[in-house]
């Protein structure tokens, strides 16, 4: 079937079969390798993206299911000239991540929160999050930078 | 994990997804959020031959009031149940049950008709539908029924749903200031209820379990202890009567009673101060 869809602001366009896995779709067919799969059962939110503005898990979506959606993966955080996306730079500046494995999902779950919650308490946050594993932080970091990120767009827009 | 392979049908309105139901045979099923069919598609515990997605019909996600009743669209997504205003007034319950589903992503892909249908026994919702007296309307080829919350849930995920119709519209009389709780003990943020207990207490009252048997059930030995005037603790200790719960790898069923005592207690104790 044929799918149109918006991903990091280009258009792209392809016949799938609707059995394939946004993720898939998204990691072979488009070839964006920043979504990471994880657990493939809908448990780990390392596969999480933007669809619409909203976290999804991409493993528990059909690519036939986003025809006509605007995608956003960790690739099209950052702008053009490589600036981070606050979230981001709030991971580098908190050491939110250790093996960066979960982070890719962690990063897009942490803006859709705060989209939602700009400025979230720290329960806020660990609630927010509990779609997304992370074997190695034990979390703490990962908090800390969600925090960080709400305060400085708070500081920017100011 | 890639599901078995099936034809893909969009309809763009409820009238095409009932034809497209009926067109596809015994094995289509409809896909709403898929987040209950998708991950069971890939373990290929479920093979459907067509998938009948009905996630675009504009018209069936609403919330609105109707007399003494908020009527919510079967496609009404968890996170616009849990926030919207009119859910959050009239049946608090709900929007706070909505917002216990999984986790955000969760939320914000699944919807209210999705996690009836599925009829799942650990499920949320059809418990909050079930304590708050809801009543489920079905469309088919043959015309419309409304079917009470109470003889919805019939065994391990079967409901009183044709394998021709569609839920439509769940009714949730309006408790609006009554006194609610909802108990959902587990072991990790995220997972399923390894019991739950949704309960409202105002001019109805209508106590309800998650994952103490194959269905969402009412727990009614409670409710005809409270209605005979017993007090919360007693009424409590009647939380497993006729129940059988499941043993799992997360608790015994003895252990399952002994939550569902606990569990009911604490919401009608928290139900009580309205
Ligand atoms: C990681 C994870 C955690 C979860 N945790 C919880 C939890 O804690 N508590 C909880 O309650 N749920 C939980 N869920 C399930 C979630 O609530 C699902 O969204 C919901 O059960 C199904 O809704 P859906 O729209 O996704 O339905 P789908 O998966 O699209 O459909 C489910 C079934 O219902 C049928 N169906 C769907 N819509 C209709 C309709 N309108 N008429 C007739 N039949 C229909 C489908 O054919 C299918 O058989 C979890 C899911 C995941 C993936
Ligand atoms: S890979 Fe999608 S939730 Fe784990
Ligand atoms: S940083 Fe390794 S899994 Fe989270």
């Amino acid at each position: 079937m044929k799918v149109s869809m918006t991903v990091n602001g280009a258009r792209y366009d392809h016949d799938v079969e609707p059995r394939t896995l946004l993720v898939h779709y998204l990691r072979e067919t488009v070839g964006l390798t920043g979504t990471n799969i994880g657990c493939d059962t809908s448990s780990c939110g390392a596969c999480t993206v933007l669809v619409g503005g909203e976290s999804v898990k991409s493993c528990t979506m059909l690519a036939v299911q986003a025809d006509g959606a605007d995608i956003t993966t960790i690739e099209g955080l950052a702008d053009a000239d490589g600036e981070l996306h606050p979230v981001q730079e709030a991971f580098r500046e908190k050491h939110g991540l250790q093996c960066g494995y979960c982070t890719p999902g962690m990063v897009m779950a942490i803006v859709s929160l705060l989209k939602e919650n700009p400025h979230p308490t720290e329960t806020e946050v660990r609630e927010g999050i509990e779609g997304n594993l992370c074997r190695c932080t034990g979390y703490h970091n990962i908090v800390a930078a969600a925090l960080y990120a709400a305060e400085s767009a708070k500081a920017g827009a100011a | 994990m890639i599901p078995a392979s099936f034809d893909y049908r969009r309809a763009s309105n409820l009238d095409e997804a009932l034809m497209m139901l009926s067109d596809g045979g015994d094995d289509a099923k409809l896909l709403a959020g898929g987040h209950s069919l998708l991950p069971l598609m890939k373990l290929r515990l479920a093979a459907p031959s067509t998938l009948v997605d009905i996630g675009r019909i504009p018209d069936l996600s609403y919330v609105r009031e109707e007399g003494d009743a908020l009527v919510i669209g079967a496609l009404t997504r968890h996170r616009d149940v849990e926030t919207n205003r009119l859910v959050g007034e009239h049946a608090p319950l709900v929007a706070h049950v909505a917002g216990q589903v999984g986790d955000p992503q969760v939320r914000h892909r699944g919807t209210i008709g999705g996690s009836v249908a599925h009829g799942d026994a650990a499920s949320d919702l059809p418990a909050a539908c079930l304590a708050m007296g809801a009543t489920f309307t079905a469309v088919s080829p043959s015309g419309t029924r409304t079917i009470d919350s109470s003889q919805f849930f019939l065994g391990f995920l079967e409901t009183a749903l044709r394998p021709d119709e569609i839920l439509t519209e769940i009714s949730v009389p309006k408790a609006t200031g009554a006194g609610w709780s909802f108990q959902k003990f587990n072991r990790r943020a995220q997972d399923w209820a390894i019991v739950g207990v949704a309960a409202v207490r105002g001019d109805r009252t209508g106590v309800s379990l998650v994952n103490m048997g194959s269905v969402p059930v009412r727990a009614s030995a409670v409710e005809a202890a409270l209605a005979g005037g017993a007090d919360e603790t007693e009424a409590a200790s009647h939380a497993s009567d006729g129940l059988e719960p499941p043993a799992d790898l997360n608790a015994s069923s003895e252990y399952r009673r002994h939550l569902a005592k606990v569990l009911v207690r604490r919401a009608l104790e928290e139900a009580r101060a309205a």
